[in-house]
């Protein structure tokens, strides 16, 4: 692989480490404090194996730039908003069930016909790790998509948080397939596949859901928002996440 | 035969049974106080377990590296898990999980007054996985050898946990131990706050104990608050003071003679203040409970409306 495809790779795998360690972050903030203990459980279980598959590719990141797997816990402990590379609809605060399970649902799609096609991949390390992340996908889709069902078309008052996650999380969604610089070359070396078809796949499988529970997507222009502007959701969110590390940066944890 | 003596001679023959040591099943015949018994521990248990997922869950958002992070909601799962298991347990002595959170919700049940202490700085989660958790584990060893079968179980399975908790604990301690100025520091604050409480886990002295007799018999506690106690004491001491830390006691010695740790006179005055609701945490600890069953309400409501269409 050459320097420009190493670098623009190191920018796609990066996205998606910190999409799953955002996402990861934000559902652990549940434990304790979900509707029922099951969920509680559940929820806590989704954040270890959205955490472990941040690590996978970090750990890919690691070995594409020749650093050794410490490197993964300088990348998320000693960075600032400014170099995170996640999609905004991560970071934002948990708000109620509706609003995280939503957000779950969203995600999970986005990796149900990402994943698929990165498991093809020419890069080996990086065709297996998608395939290894789907197997643990299945499971986080079912429950999502269980939510979805039931908070779309369980009471009035859950359909009504349900309308009000998606009117806030739809226009950031699409933000998760944003082209990024160099694409078409990752894309010409069978490396990456290519975001916009993935985006329609996923654009007729969220479409169903929603109709089937009565939720309209609002009507909003197409906007492109860059992988490089955050919210400052982030910024708080790295603050605490970041705390005990930065006390010491000399310390081994 | 009349009532009274019907019932005298299930009573001899329950405690025959226990006496040759058979586990009492669910549908078995057992005394009134012996069931009110065990309900009243096995709920306060399930609830410490659901309230102590609070302190250490305080941390999860700042555990330090990818692998503490994932060990840390790892170990909170489980405590999660091990609640859920033991209100099934309390539930096949005839009370509803319902009841059981209700009474804890409504501040009428105990639970672990340990969950009544703050988690103040990261070597916290280190010191209630190694002391706590091992205190849990040292009484949790004891009943796994309790008469009542559904208890008994559940408490080997969740010892072996247990395990793993006290271990990640541990082994964050010793290193923190030899770690930086920052971290030593870190490890003997958390001690200096956590080792009283720690020692208040067993429960008042045997000479304070009115209950423990009539348990003991019964094979509901198979050993005293103290003998429990002493067992902890003579295996932790000597390994925090093998890693340098102080142990914020200035009478605990060891006693030649009986070649155990004696410590120092207990607090019990602040024991009792927090049992009673004046711990440091005991209103916050409360009030997040309550908030996540409120704020859950209208997701149980759905749950319940959309599986009655189906």
């Amino acid at each position: 692989m050459n320097a420009e495809l190493t670098s623009t790779l190191d920018s796609r795998v990066l996205a998606l480490a910190d999409d799953e360690l955002i996402l990861a972050h934000r559902d652990s903030e549940w434990t304790g404090h979900a509707p029922m203990i099951e969920e509680d459980i559940a929820l806590a279980n989704i954040a270890q194996d959205e955490l472990g598959h941040a690590t996978l590719w970090y750990d890919i990141l690691c070995d594409l730039r020749g650093q050794p797997d410490e490197h993964a816990d300088q990348l998320v402990y000693f960075r600032d908003a400014a170099d995170w590379r996640n999609a905004q609809l991560l970071e934002l605060p948990i708000g109620d069930w509706a609003f995280t399970m939503l957000r779950q649902f969203l995600f999970d799609q986005f990796e149900w016909v990402l994943l698929p096609a990165l498991a093809k991949s020419s890069h080996i390390a990086v065709a297996q790790a998608a395939a290894k992340v789907l197997r643990e996908e299945i499971y986080h889709t079912r429950h999502s998509t269980a939510w979805v069902r039931r908070l779309g078309q369980g009471t009035a008052e859950s359909h009504r948080r349900m309308q009000t996650a998606l009117d806030v999380q739809w226009p950031l969604a699409s933000q998760l397939f944003v082209p990024m610089l160099g694409d078409a070359a990752l894309v010409a070396a069978g490396i990456w596949p290519d975001m916009a078809p993935l985006q329609q796949q996923w654009l007729a499988k969220v479409s169903e859901m929603l109709a089937e529970c009565g939720l309209v997507a609002p009507a909003t222009a197409a906007t492109r928002i860059s992988r490089h502007t955050h919210t400052e959701h982030l910024v708080n969110l790295l603050a605490d996440m970041q705390s005990v590390a930065r006390l010491d940066p000399q310390a081994d944890w | 035969m009349t009532q009274a003596t019907d019932i005298t001679l299930k009573l001899a023959e329950f405690e025959t049974r226990i006496a040759r040591g058979e586990k009492i099943e669910p549908g078995d015949w057992m005394p009134d106080d012996y069931r009110k018994q065990l309900i009243r521990m096995i709920s306060q248990h399930a609830h410490s377990e659901i309230v102590g997922m609070l302190p250490e869950g305080n941390y999860i958002t700042r555990a330090p590296s990818l692998r503490r992070k994932m060990v840390l909601i790892a170990k909170v799962q489980d405590e999660g898990g091990h609640g859920q298991y033991l209100y099934h347990a309390a539930e096949t002595l005839g009370i509803s999980r319902d009841e059981m959170e209700q009474a804890l919700l409504a501040g009428k049940a105990k639970y672990s007054s340990i969950f009544n202490y703050p988690t103040l700085n990261w070597a916290d989660i280190g010191i209630i996985g190694w002391l706590v958790d091992g205190a849990a584990i040292k009484n949790q060893t004891m009943l796994a050898h309790c008469s009542y079968g559904p208890y008994s179980r559940a408490m080997v399975r969740i010892c072996a946990e247990e395990t793993f908790h006290q271990r990640q604990g541990k082994e964050m301690i010793v290193k923190y131990a030899q770690g930086t100025s920052n971290q030593r520091q870190m490890a003997q604050d958390a001690l200096n706050r956590w080792w009283g409480p720690v020692l208040m886990m067993f429960g008042p002295h045997d000479s304070d104990s009115p209950n423990s007799e009539v348990l003991i018999r019964w094979g509901v506690k198979t050993q005293s608050n103290d003998t429990v106690r002493q067992l902890f004491l003579d295996e932790v001491v000597p390994e925090l003071m093998a890693i340098g830390v102080q142990i914020p006691d200035p009478q605990l010695r060891f006693d030649a003679e009986s070649k155990h740790w004696k410590h120092g006179p207990i607090d019990w005055a602040h024991f009792w203040q927090v049992v009673k609701g004046n711990g440091p945490m005991n209103k916050e600890r409360l009030a997040a409970r309550n908030q996540a069953h409120d704020n859950g309400a209208w997701v149980r409501d759905a749950v319940t409306a959309y599986a009655s269409r189906k």
